[in-house]
């Protein structure tokens, strides 16, 4: 590797630096994301001109194919499918760790070359690469809604046995660095791993895994550096490891949960609390979307708070119209965003975007909580969880202590819902049965189409 | 590469990454993601280096597919960040009603 390849390098490690700062800002951050893939191009270039490449055919094949491929899913996916396909790329990312890792393990040994410390990298990348790979695979899964599967009995002896075949068969190919059978079974158990790891994970938890599995595919690359002794690779992917572990953060605080407890006690059970009958019994009132449209039209200021629900029943442009519709009579409309609401972080602020509302519409948690008190109607939109007041008053409930947007403190809040089924924390929510709720039950977008309609024949 | 240099690198990379990232508004939290993700396929240098070495077949079809995902990754995240980030530009509203609330930053 020659001078003018380490300095390319080394223009592309800044580029990334500097765009990952501006994608952090508003107002900077397309230009981040233009800066970004810059540094990327600059490291493809580079790297293809340097004289250690000796065959173009399968590489030209491959960036053809993979540009090709990447840019038909960015163009065509739909917003509500947004963290699926972040999954997805992620795996990708890990997936071709693996292979990195493995290729070089294999022309290395095939040398008799120096190789302690490049067969220990190696199988750190093969491990993490392969993790990430099948556990993006099982998250996008879920996120699409077609894998329900969610392990099995004793699944976690069968977890624990895959970790300490892993440490095997990676001390192994150090050990035994000649033979490549080891680096496949190293493969082999880590994607069995990620599978493990992943399914029993579900609903709430997956803005956590998605963030876990972005820092863990920055990880694999760090690795995948260490075999090459590549610093661009090193840099790159640490960057990548640190921001998606502090995403992780952000997540679990949002939610009063640990990592460990989301990663290995997930789907908290709502057993031993008050059941849904005590807590709901003929203290439910319905309503309807005519009478909600009376509120609204006397309301002065109106809070929306949307959850996953906005996203399953792609209420967003309907939510837009309303909202719209309310500030041409002069009220004034905020949206409440809990940090934890859909199934990515960020998952409402894309949604409400791609409707075209305003980011400066969409209030923080900690910024809306006070003004609820001055909020006379405020619209639930298929969030549960969040806006339990369990969360401030039982101290013995699942999701007690996690910070919650307190709703319940407006003069009066509409829950549009379909059922009283509970959240993925699986209690009931007495917000449901408070004496200034009202439900509204039915599917989110046509209720809150229904809402508009009602309010343009005031 | 001396291998503690490597680790040198490594450690000041994430403490910038660190530093850099800290004080996110919840708006980019969804672009920061995709767009930092396609920064980690920058795994794809590797895999041009794999595929391009040119020693065996085997190891230029692995390279191959690592190229091809590594791409995917990279494009991919490119393109659907820009598209996310150019929703969240401020619109001009039809009224010109005061911002409202706080906003995200």
């Amino acid at each position: 590797m020659d001078d003018w390849t380490t300095l390319g390098y080394l223009v592309a490690a800044v580029l990334f630096i500097l765009g990952l700062k501006r994608l952090s800002r508003p107002r900077t951050a397309v230009r981040g994301n233009q800066l970004g893939a810059t540094g990327m191009l600059i490291a493809v270039v580079v790297t293809l001109a340097d004289n250690s490449i000796l065959s173009f055919e399968w590489i030209a094949g491959g960036l053809v194919l993979g540009a090709a491929v990447g840019a038909l899913l960015a163009v065509r996916v739909r917003m509500t499918s947004m963290p699926e396909l972040v999954a997805l790329f992620n795996g990708f990312g890990g997936g071709a760790s693996v292979l990195v890792a493995a290729a070089s393990y294999i022309e290395a040994t095939d040398r008799a070359a120096d190789t302690a410390r490049l067969s220990a990298a190696a199988a750190l990348a093969s491990l993490i690469g392969a993790l990430t790979f099948t556990g993006s695979l099982i998250a996008f899964g879920k996120l699409r809604e077609s894998l329900g599967w969610s392990g099995f009995a004793g699944m976690r002896i069968v977890t624990v046995t895959a970790a300490a075949a892993a440490a095997v068969f990676g001390t192994l190919m150090v050990v035994d660095a000649g033979n490549p059978l080891w680096v496949w079974l190293l493969v082999a158990v880590g994607a069995v791993l990620g599978v493990l790891v992943v399914s029993p994970i579900g609903g709430a938890d997956m803005p956590v895994v998605i963030a876990l599995l972005n820092s863990l595919s920055g990880m694999a690359a760090v690795a995948a550096g260490f075999v090459l002794d590549n610093s661009l690779l090193i840099i790159a992917g640490s960057l990548v490891g640190a921001s998606g572990l502090i995403l992780t953060q952000i997540m679990c605080v949002a939610m009063n949960r640990s990592l460990p407890a989301v990663m290995f006690s997930p789907a908290p059970s709502g057993a031993g609390g008050p059941s849904a009958d005590d807590v709901y019994g003929g203290k439910v009132r319905s309503t309807s979307a005519d009478d909600v449209a009376m509120l609204l039209e006397s309301a002065e200021r109106v809070a929306i708070v949307p959850g996953y629900g906005l996203a399953v029943a792609q209420a967003q442009h309907a939510v837009r119209d309303l909202a719209r519709r309310l500030e041409d009579r002069g009220t004034e409309v905020v949206f409440g965003i809990h940090p934890v609401a859909g199934r990515m972080p960020g998952h409402m602020n894309v949604l409400l975007a791609e409707a075209e509302i305003s980011y400066e519409q969409l209030v923080e948690m900690d910024d809306i909580n006070p003004t609820f008190e001055q909020t006379n109607v405020t619209i639930v939109l298929g969030a549960n969880d969040v806006v339990n007041p369990v969360a401030r008053t039982d101290p013995s409930s699942p999701i007690a202590g996690m910070p919650i947007l307190d709703v319940d403190k407006s003069d009066v809040v509409v829950v549009i819902k379909r059922s009283l089924s509970p959240g993925f924390a699986g209690i009931p929510n007495p917000l449901f049965a408070a004496d200034n709720s009202l439900m509204l039950f039915g599917d989110g977008r046509e209720a809150v189409v229904s809402i508009t309609k009602a309010l343009q024949q005031i | 590469m001396d291998l503690l240099v490597a680790v040198t690198l490594f450690v000041m990379a994430v403490f910038l990454g660190v530093e850099l990232i800290t004080k996110v508004p919840p708006t980019l939290h969804t672009p920061l993601m995709s767009g930092s993700n396609a920064i980690s396929g920058i795994t794809v240098v590797g895999a041009l280096l794999a595929a391009g070495a040119g020693h065996r077949t085997f190891t230029a079809v692995l390279g191959f597919a690592a190229v091809t995902m590594a791409m995917i990754n990279v494009v991919g995240g490119f393109m659907v960040t820009h598209r996310m980030l150019h929703m969240f530009r401020p619109k001009r509203r039809r009224d010109a009603s005061p911002p409202k609330g706080r906003g995200g930053s």
